[in-house]
């Protein structure tokens, strides 16, 4: 039994749920009772979307345990199918009818369809919303190409030339609730066809069953969102000697580094790789003079698995960031994003409780947070400016405008939402600096005025509760005053710093001069 | 009674279970922590129907269930101990705390009243626990405040003393002006269940007259009648008339003249009255159709027929209790279709068919009939926003007029291009 307050992904049958949604023609019978419906306005709400999922829900009840819930699930599966008239049936159970063990999979196929049936399979008390959606995605793709797995020759990637057209490719991963996916799509494909290449077919998001079984037409995939596509890609290289790219193109570097590995697969001669570094604003935005103050900012970034390590890779190697901390609540994922962190000389965050990553972000004292709408709400609870980079997605992760991760558009937009936040942040510093001149008036601070207000709240009585947990260490007054002095983004880490020299010293008192000792001490 | 026409219908549903009364529950009593025991679509539920996750530590989590819990059940009560233990260790502040059951809690028989006892004996005077079940097997939407609600009353002392008793989660500055009201017609003993801390529960017994602001109460009602409770027949309070009846009702209940009534609440009525105009200017003639979710549709239908002067297509509610909504169904125009539970798309068809004029839906239905161009108003708001009394009329009405207000403003050219 695992405690949660509020939970960063939701149970398999909703990645299931983000499949069905993402595509056409495709209809989902979910054995499930009253109440599982809320996972509608996931779809409704969030994405705005215009269309109800493609869901059925049985909707049993305890009345109906004693008597006979299969052939409540057959019915609504015939009622479905009438109504709606897929082209491929998926059918499964949420949480509570995975305990009644009914096998509405294997009834819906006992019942005479001739459309394809999948059965989904997803343990909902062991496995989450990214396991799920990336499973039910890799048994469409099983079910409706696996006929075809015997008769087909490998597939070369190189069989675009004997084919004397343009080589194909395969988008794979993008869906609903993804973030961003909608932008990335296009922008993608942009570059891809700036690149002489063509787009096959991009699923699951907008794809049909047909499209399913056109991928073999592709020479190559690109995985996009390994969370999703992953298990899909690789089933497709076992069966069909697809190969599939490894590169996520989210910022400068792994767009460049795509397009090489694309080009490389393909056996496709690059032609304009001096072009590319000019595609985007960012690397020139980055070096003109006035991110000079970005240099060496710490920034702290959870997410999932793609995401965070992206924004890893473009923190250190695009923006010049320190990056004090890097974590992931996708355990599928914890293997890369660990061998990043490794790189990186931190330490991996893996975990699902998000009090556990504000306990982390406390401590590494960043001055900026790149993590979901959780770390958003704890960095805005210390003050600190932050920028959101991934799910779990919220209404304002849906935005109107275009505005991708990936690609050269998609490294502009990051480059806007990561500096933003933290002009704010200096803006917010010179107010602290200020703030005791006479013309400074409360409320007269910016969007993050009162919260840093109350960070320095929350640091003071952070510091009336450490006191005793301190070997006894007092800080005398000139200690304190000096310590108010230190901009509000770094107070915490200052003091922590000058806290353990004092210990390391023996120092029972810290005073103004002990605070410059620490400083230089750690410098 | 109005000769009104009940229809009974089954299939897929598009409601929330009991789980969501919490987001409304835990507000109203601040000291109060709601365990679910359930799994990770309860814990996603109720994060996705509380919208925000603004509060660092919300006074509601789940104890999610994992495969090790399935298992064995002496095992999964041990593991409940250890998680309520880190809980109370964690967040010293909670007097109660409520063990909330849900679907899959149900279905394997995790037994939460032993839980509860053996936990209330180890706790005794520093945490109390309660327990209910919230689960979609049995509950939809406002029947887990009923739950909640039927389970505190055996902690309520019994007492003789005559009071009012106003039964159903109200906003607080409601449940303050009606207390007013109150008082002014001489009724000087009033309580709230639930009240605004959980330790504060009225007494009751055989002088206690129950009125329920809330018409989802069924098994509260039964219980509070077992007290020795009466419970006064009664409109609910929603809008000028049901409030008016509302007070009337209570009014006789303690003897006190009509006149007295009248003459306390002619001035908000007035007021009230004059405050709708503008609304019923929008309402009237519109044609509604309720789909089935907070249980507040059959009265919300004879508010917005009665006062605003809309027709009624379909009236939903996911439950229909007819001695509970006697009063309310007296009220409705002949002729008003009821629909008792639901069969989601035979519903939307119906929907499509008559083509409403505003359509009263879940969050998981408003955007798609938007787009199909059907105005929609969601019903969870009914359960957020302070609309009981006299004087929220207005508001109340107000809901349903600004999704057809701002229909109308979006498609009226109203600037010319100089």
């Amino acid at each position: 039994m695992e405690l949660t307050l509020w939970t960063y992904e939701g149970p398999p049958h909703v990645g299931a749920m983000r499949i069905a949604s993402s595509m056409k023609d495709i209809h989902y019978v979910l054995h499930a009772p009253q109440g599982d419906t809320y996972a509608d306005l996931l779809f409704t709400m969030i994405e705005r979307r215009g269309q109800r999922p493609p869901v059925t829900y049985t909707t049993f009840q305890a009345r109906d345990l004693g008597g006979d819930t299969a052939e409540l699930v057959k019915k609504n599966i015939k009622e479905a199918v009438e109504r709606f008239k897929p082209k491929t049936l998926l059918v499964g159970e949420s949480c509570t009818a995975e305990l009644i063990q009914d096998q509405p999979g294997a009834l819906a196929k006992g019942m005479g369809f001739d459309m394809p049936i999948v059965n989904l399979e997803l343990p909902a008390y062991s496995k989450k919303e990214n396991w799920g959606a990336s499973e039910t995605f890799y048994q469409l793709t099983r079910t409706l190409l696996k006929e075809k797995v015997s008769s087909s020759q490998k597939i070369s990637p190189l069989r675009w030339k004997e084919l004397g057209r343009r080589p194909k490719v395969n988008i794979l991963g993008p869906s609903l609730l993804g973030f961003r996916c909608r932008d990335d799509v296009i922008e993608i494909q942009r570059i891809l066809s700036e690149q002489g290449i063509d787009t096959n077919v991009v699923a699951p998001l907008g794809a049909s069953p047909d499209d399913i079984e056109r991928l073999i037409d592709a020479e190559i995939n690109i995985c996009l969102y390994k969370e999703i596509a992953e298990a899909s890609c690789e089933w497709l290289k076992r069966n069909f000697g697809m190969e599939y790219t490894n590169t996520i193109p989210i910022g400068i570097k792994n767009t460049i580094e795509f397009i090489n590995e694309v080009h490389k697969k393909l056996d496709l001669p690059l032609t304009n790789a001096e072009e590319l570094e000019n595609k985007s604003k960012l690397p020139w935005y980055s070096k003109s003079v006035d991110s000079n103050y970005l240099t060496g900012k710490r920034v702290f970034i959870f997410g999932d698995g793609t995401h965070a390590i992206a924004a890893a890779k473009i923190a250190k190697e695009e923006l010049g960031f320190e990056v004090v901390g890097l974590g992931t609540y996708s355990r599928e994922m914890a293997r890369h994003v660990r061998a990043t962190a490794k790189d990186l000389n931190v330490e991996a965050l893996i975990t699902n409780d998000y009090l556990e990553v504000e306990d982390a972000m406390k401590k590494a004292a960043p001055e900026l947070v790149l993590g979901t709408q959780m770390e958003r709400h704890s960095a805005k609870r210390l003050g600190i400016p932050c920028s959101v980079i991934s799910t779990p997605m919220h209404v304002q992760d849906v935005p109107a405008r275009y505005s991708p991760q990936m690609g050269w558009e998609g490294a502009n937009v990051i480059f806007d939402d990561w500096v933003h936040p933290l002009m704010m942040g200096l803006e917010e510093h010179l107010i602290d600096m200020f703030k005791h001149d006479f013309e400074f008036v409360d409320g007269h601070q910016s969007h993050l005025g009162h919260t840093a207000t109350k960070s320095k709240d929350f640091i003071d009585s952070v510091e009336k509760k450490d006191k005793n947990n301190n070997a006894g260490i007092i800080w005398t007054e000139s200690g304190r005053a000096e310590l108010t002095k230190v901009p509000f983004f770094v107070r915490g880490k200052v003091k922590t710093n000058t806290e353990k020299y004092a210990i390391l010293r023996g120092i029972p008192e810290i005073s103004d001069e002990t605070l410059y000792d620490a400083k230089a001490y750690f410098s | 009674m109005s000769k009104v026409e009940f229809n009974k219908e089954t299939g897929p549903r598009e409601v929330f279970c009991g789980l969501t009364s919490i987001v409304w529950l835990h507000r109203r009593m601040p000291d109060a922590f709601f365990l679910v025991v359930g799994s990770r679509t309860c814990a996603h539920l109720i994060q996705s129907a509380a919208g925000v996750m603004i509060f660092a530590e919300p006074r509601f989590g789940t104890a999610i269930l994992e495969e090790k819990d399935l298992a064995g059940l002496a095992d999964a009560h041990e593991e409940l101990d250890r998680v309520v233990n880190d809980l109370i260790a964690r967040r010293p502040e909670i007097k109660t705390l409520f063990l909330v059951g849900s679907c899959p809690s149900e279905v394997i028989k995790l037994d939460l009243a032993t839980v509860a006892e053996k936990l209330n004996k180890r706790f005794l005077g520093q945490v109390r626990f309660v327990n209910y079940s919230g689960s979609g097997i049995e509950t939809t939407f406002t029947q887990g405040e009923d739950g909640a609600l039927k389970a505190l009353i055996p902690l309520m002392k019994t007492s003789n003393e005559e009071k009012l008793l106003l039964v159903g989660t109200l906003a607080n500055n409601v449940e303050d002006r009606f207390k007013k009201i109150f008082r002014n017609l001489g009724i000087s003993n009033i309580e709230s269940f639930p009240p605004r801390q959980s330790t504060d529960l009225p007494k009751i017994g055989k002088n206690t007259k129950v009125l329920l602001t809330q018409p989802y109460l069924s098994d509260t009602v039964r219980d509070l009648k077992h007290r020795g409770c009466e419970i006064i027949s009664a409109p609910f309070p929603l809008g000028v008339e049901g409030s008016t009846k509302w007070f009337l009702a209570a009014a006789r209940a303690f003897k006190i003249s009509e006149l007295k009534v009248h003459e306390i609440i002619s001035p908000l009525i007035n007021r009230a009255n004059l405050a709708l105009e503008s609304h019923k200017e929008i309402l009237k003639g519109k044609r509604l159709f309720l789909l089935p979710e907070s249980q507040l549709e059959i009265s919300l239908a004879r508010f917005l027929h009665n006062e605003c002067e809309m027709d009624l297509i379909e009236v939903g509610t996911p439950y229909l209790n007819k001695d509970l909504m006697k009063a309310e169904i007296n009220l409705l125009p002949d002729n008003t279709k009821i629909v008792e539970g639901q069969h989601v798309e035979k519903q939307l068809d119906r929907v499509r068919e008559t083509n409403p004029d505003l359509v009263v839906c879940g969050m998981g239905l408003a955007n798609p009939l938007e787009a199909e161009g059907i105005s929609t108003k969601w019903s969870i708001e009914m359960v957020f926003s302070p609309i009981h009394g006299i004087d929220q009329a207005a508001d109340l009405a107000g809901l349903f007029s600004k999704p057809l207000k701002r229909n109308q403003i979006l498609t009226s050219k109203t600037l010319v291009t100089h």
